[in-house]
């Protein structure tokens, strides 16, 4: 698996870690101005420590869903072009707005990921989505937010089964999950996050022709 | 084809810009940035992205300020006045329908024989006192109508779990029975489960009745919609999620997705005795 141009890694007090190039955001560990990227704190974080080939190359224009306090959208506009980061909730966005300070290509919006016609407007079609929404219809979602991107874009998902039912087997909600994704999106790759993240489920996967 | 953000703004116009980022609306995506350089609203891309950058921080921070401002005091009184709305409108409309059968003898009732009413033509000056009575009668249950669709705007900013869990408007009934959203947070969920039975309470600590086992969250359907013999232990699972709804609302702001399934699955197990047979 090759790293997007951007990321490296990096040794943070004789720990190897994924980083990028930027102001720092949450209190993580520093190398000159490298900064670590825990995949601990981060589901794209762990897909590329898992080797996913989530195909980023650095560059792309990106459309980033459940952006939260911007821990992993800030390390993603660090290695990328435009990056639009979509969140719904207003606390978290103060410090999604700190963090796009010193980010000019980081664009943060209050924005519901389920009503994608609020932001179409804004957005721009991208090469990639990456989708960290923890809400039930995370299928749907990527479902909805398909329009953005471009014929051979990359849908870059971590699901969270907790969200889509706690009670059922995690194993058993991916299935569903795979299974409705499908009739929109090409599955390249999924793999389980673990040890990073229990119980999610991380997605490659490219838009179906309409 | 639809109209990008910045679509017939003066680009120096900020207040505009902002409006325009939050309110503004397009089915697809289109290639906004070399549109904005074509149209003349920026001399390149790179230029495009600054301007792009400086008016999402400063809708996105306004729009943070609003929904953060928007405080549980005002849904408080928003809510007492739907309630005062629906209120005087069906007492009204009983006074109308009353009324009316007198002089034309319809059997109609409620609000909607108001509004038939209203639209009715006046032979005589007794027709036209009916006919604004039945007017003002149809206008304050419009005024519930709109002052119902103003909280569920508001109440999901104001506290979104509890609204998630029990629909924006039951939300801002719990918080104004308790007096705020920080005064919810400190009940226990014995409390909240029996908030808006004070009469009952009352009746029962004096030693005269029964134990109320629900409140005004009687009106949610995990409750009315659970069999008589199991539906205290509904109200009981509902007020126990609502609480901690609550002081999540109130102590972190989070939105927790978890807590909707979690409830699901409580009152799931809970509606299934009754297929079980359980006694």
């Amino acid at each position: 698996m090759t790293l997007p141009a951007g990321v490296e890694r990096h040794d943070f007090g004789g720990e190897t870690s994924l980083a990028t190039q930027g102001q720092p955001v949450y209190g993580e560990r520093t190398d000159g101005d490298w900064r670590r990227w825990d995949p601990h704190r981060s589901k794209l974080g762990a897909m590329l420590e898992q080797g996913m080939e989530t195909g980023l190359e650095g560059d792309e224009t990106v459309l980033y869903l459940g952006a939260a306090a911007g821990t992993t959208v800030s390390h993603v506009a660090d290695f990328a072009g435009p990056t639009y980061a979509v969140e719904f909730a207003p606390r978290p966005v103060r410090e999604l707005l700190d963090a796009a300070e010193s980010r000019q290509n980081l664009f943060p919006l209050l924005k519901d990921a389920r009503k994608p016609e609020s932001y179409a407007h804004v957005v721009e079609p991208v090469d990639v989505v990456v989708q960290d929404v923890a809400t039930r219809g995370q299928a749907r979602v990527a479902a909805l937010n398909k329009r953005f991107l471009t014929d051979d874009g990359r849908l870059l998902a971590a699901i969270k089964a907790r969200s889509e039912d706690v009670t059922a087997d995690p194993a058993d909600v991916f299935d569903n999950v795979r299974e409705e994704l499908s009739a929109e999106y090409e599955l390249l790759e999924t793999a389980r996050l673990d040890p990073y993240h229990e119980d999610h489920l991380g997605i490659v996967a490219r838009p179906r022709e309409d | 084809m639809s109209n990008g953000w910045f679509a017939g703004l003066d680009p120096d116009d900020d207040a505009a810009a902002v409006e325009q980022i939050e309110a503004g609306r397009a089915d697809t995506p289109e290639d906004w940035p070399q549109q904005a350089v074509e149209a003349g609203f920026a001399d390149d891309e790179a230029a495009y992205y600054d301007r792009l950058h400086e008016v999402t921080m400063a809708a996105t921070s306004a729009a943070v300020a609003e929904q953060e401002g928007a405080d549980d005091q005002q849904l408080v009184h928003a809510v007492r006045a739907m309630a005062d709305c629906e209120r005087t409108a069906n007492e009204l409309a009983e006074r109308v329908a009353e009324w009316g059968g007198s002089r034309y003898g319809d059997s109609g009732s409620g609000v909607e024989y108001a509004r038939s009413l209203a639209d009715r033509d006046d032979e005589d000056e007794g027709d036209t006192a009916l006919r604004t009575l039945a007017e003002q009668t149809a206008g304050l249950a419009d005024e519930a109508d709109s002052l119902r669709a103003y909280i569920e705007r508001t109440a999901p900013a104001v506290a979104p779990n509890l609204s998630m869990l029990a629909g924006p408007v039951l939300a801002a009934r719990l918080i104004s029975l308790a007096g705020g959203l920080e005064a919810l947070a400190k009940k226990p969920s014995g409390t909240v489960q029996v908030l808006g039975a004070e009469d009952a309470l009352f009746a029962h600590l004096k030693g005269n009745a029964p134990s109320p086992k629900h409140g005004v969250i009687f009106t949610h359907e995990y409750v009315r919609g659970t069999r008589r013999e199991d539906r205290g232990s509904a109200a009981r699972a509902l007020a126990g999620k609502l609480s901690i709804a609550a002081r999540i609302d109130h102590y972190s702001g989070d939105r927790r997705p978890d807590l909707q399934a979690e409830l699901d699955e409580r009152i799931e197990r809970i509606q299934a005795r009754a297929e079980e047979g359980d006694e």
